[in-house]
């Protein structure tokens, strides 16, 4: 089990790695993919059970991840080549000709960890509950797990997968919320007010957890309490509190790198405040 | 006085009017029995759907969704996640319109094996009105790649087709329809996917029609027939992949087609027909179907009479492209 520590550095360069993958594409998201890098650390490397090396579009016997906010592909991709589904070299094409590391991902090129296009927003939620279906009916107690954003939320079929899941008792299931109170015109509360978002999720007969985002130490603890609460006839959301471009200054706390690659000159001053600590790809 | 011919198109004869998708539901209850990898969704349709012996039989396997189509489409897509067949049974419109983009990211583009099975498509769903007739489906998605899209022409066919699908890997579009049809394709036939049945040899006009405008096109040969006019008639369930060489074979004797559907004539069978001849075999055509316009509450027959969807029609339409030649 790596210490936390460790975990931290693979955060790191997991935040390198983006940086340095929407700098050489000049395009992509790097403000999500920031803010959710220390999830997805947690998550790969602390909380999921998988075979990295065995990809299997089935998934039985392991967890499972859907991404749903597909445009935090870099993210993503640097994690699971990270966590060794493929080359880190690799992560060079991201959004170049004949990649597989596709602007949104998609399983079409056949990169290993990814089951199913995300991108489109709204529709991860249902994906995963289908999973989570699938391995109830193999009698496979294994969690699949989910991420979204605080401005997907508006999708109308989140709704529709939240009353499905709680209503059908899928209890296998721990979707996740990127809570950054950002989205591409503005803040989540300008653009669309989510309200009461933890009293929604409830309303809609889910467990819901709170944690911070950025705190791997938190979020390690609250996903195991997660864990504690699946199978037992709910389902379960983490509202995680994070910031959009969190681990560079100036991106950090606002929707301008949502969907806008850094220049040279801006990614050598990100890059000079994320140390590399694993080696770069 | 010469002896009269008798007609090859003699032999194709029914013994009752069934609906097409009570072919669907008899033949995935039958697949529950067979294969514990086929589970169903649907979105509070059973009835309609016939999907009632598969739910009552296969609690666990069936999965009631709602009124929310896009959530049945995706989770679908998930149960595939795990090596489940899903059988999605909604209204046509509701499996295709509805929920295009949960349809072309989540399943034709993750390439996953879902079988999006679509009653009540067409005019023929009737005193509902145009809100609920699709006549755009087979056009979208057909232009998905990855998918296959089948139209059923009665009960047999439709039963033989749903246990095909489940056989075939990968997302598939089936369209069958409400009313009670003439069930006169064999009992337990072989259904082939993406391979078109030869319905009667003839020599001055290519019919090629799908769904239920193949039972009209069989009784247009007949009356061809007795004005010494001589019909092939091809049977086109799968529209995609289209059966390229049965249409070019008959073409290339006839010198001209007719097609014929329950569909807008854009994006549909004439349409596909018409682009695999203008680039490889020009040639005269004529369509039966819908000419971009939305349907309305009525009678079936009605409507397929209003709307030029019945035998008169593909015979008149017979008569003037036989003339263009």
């Amino acid at each position: 089990m790596l210490k936390i520590s460790e975990l931290k550095n693979i955060a790191t360069q997991v935040r390198r790695d983006i940086i340095r993958m929407v700098n050489g594409a000049k395009s992509g998201h790097p403000g999500g993919s920031l803010g959710c890098a220390d999830f997805l650390t947690a998550l790969y490397f602390n909380i999921m059970d998988y075979d990295a090396k065995n990809f299997s579009m089935n998934g039985e016997n392991e967890d499972l991840f859907f991404l749903s906010n597909g445009h935090i592909s870099p993210a993503f991709y640097s994690i699971l080549a990270r966590a060794g589904f493929f080359e880190i070299s690799e992560l060079a094409s991201f959004r170049k000709i004949n990649t597989r590391l596709q602007g949104h991902p998609c399983t079409h090129d056949g990169l290993p960890g990814i089951r199913i296009a995300s991108g489109s927003l709204g529709q991860g939620l249902s994906v995963a509950i289908g999973a989570a279906l699938s391995k109830k009916l193999n009698n496979d107690n294994h969690i699949v797990y989910s991420l979204h954003g605080d401005g997907e939320l508006e999708e109308g079929q989140i709704w529709e997968a939240a009353m499905f899941a709680a209503a059908k008792k899928v209890d296998n299931i721990i979707s996740t919320v990127d809570y950054n109170g950002q989205q591409i015109d503005g803040t989540v509360k300008d653009v669309l007010d989510l309200g009461d978002l933890k009293a929604k999720w409830e309303a809609f007969g889910w467990i819901v957890l709170e944690t911070n985002g950025n705190n791997i130490s938190e979020v390690i603890e609250t996903l195991k309490i997660a864990k504690e609460k699946t199978v037992k006839k709910k389902p379960v959301v983490i509202l995680m509190k994070t910031e959009m471009g969190f681990g560079v200054d100036f991106m950090q706390g606002t929707n301008k790198w949502h969907g806008n690659p850094p220049n040279d000159e801006q990614t050598k001053i990100a890059l000079s405040q994320l140390q590399e600590t694993i080696g770069d790809y | 006085m010469a002896n009269k011919k008798i007609s090859s198109l003699e032999k194709y004869c029914f013994k009752e009017l069934k609906d097409t998708r009570s072919g669907f539901g008899e033949a995935l209850y039958e697949l529950g029995k067979q294969n514990p990898k086929v589970v169903a969704l649907c979105a509070d349709l059973i009835g309609s759907l016939k999907m009632n012996a598969f739910a009552n039989e296969f609690p666990d396997r069936f999965f009631q969704v709602g009124i929310a189509e896009a959530n049945m489409m995706s989770i679908a897509a998930g149960l595939t996640i795990g090596g489940k067949i899903p059988f999605t049974g909604t209204f046509a419109n509701f499996s295709t319109a509805r929920v295009y983009d949960q349809v072309r990211q989540s399943i034709a583009y993750s390439d996953k094996n879902v079988k999006i099975c679509a009653s009540h498509s067409g005019i023929t769903l009737g005193e509902d009105g145009a809100t609920h007739q699709s006549l755009e489906d087979i056009g979208l998605m057909r232009i998905l790649p990855n998918m296959t899209v089948i139209n059923t022409c009665d009960f047999n066919q439709t039963k033989a087709a749903t246990k095909a699908i489940a056989e075939c890997i990968g997302p598939v579009y089936l369209r069958f329809g409400r009313p009670k049809v003439p069930n006169f394709t064999p009992e337990n036939q072989n259904f082939e996917i993406g391979k078109g049945i030869l319905l009667n040899h003839g020599t001055d006009v290519t019919i090629v029609s799908t769904g239920h405008l193949v039972w009209p096109s069989i009784e247009a040969g007949r009356i061809l027939e007795s004005k010494g006019i001589s019909a092939e008639i091809i049977n086109i369930h799968t529209i995609k992949p289209l059966d390229e060489k049965i249409i070019l074979e008959s073409v290339s004797k006839t010198k001209c087609v007719v097609t014929a559907e329950e569909h807008q004539m854009n994006g549909g069978l004439g349409d596909s027909i018409a682009q695999l001849l203008s680039r490889k075999m020009p040639t005269p055509l004529e369509m039966i179907a819908i000419d971009d316009k939305f349907g309305e509450s009525g009678k079936p027959e009605e409507l397929m009479t209003k709307y030029g969807l019945d035998t008169p029609n593909i015979v008149k339409a017979v008569e003037k492209v036989i003339f263009r030649k």
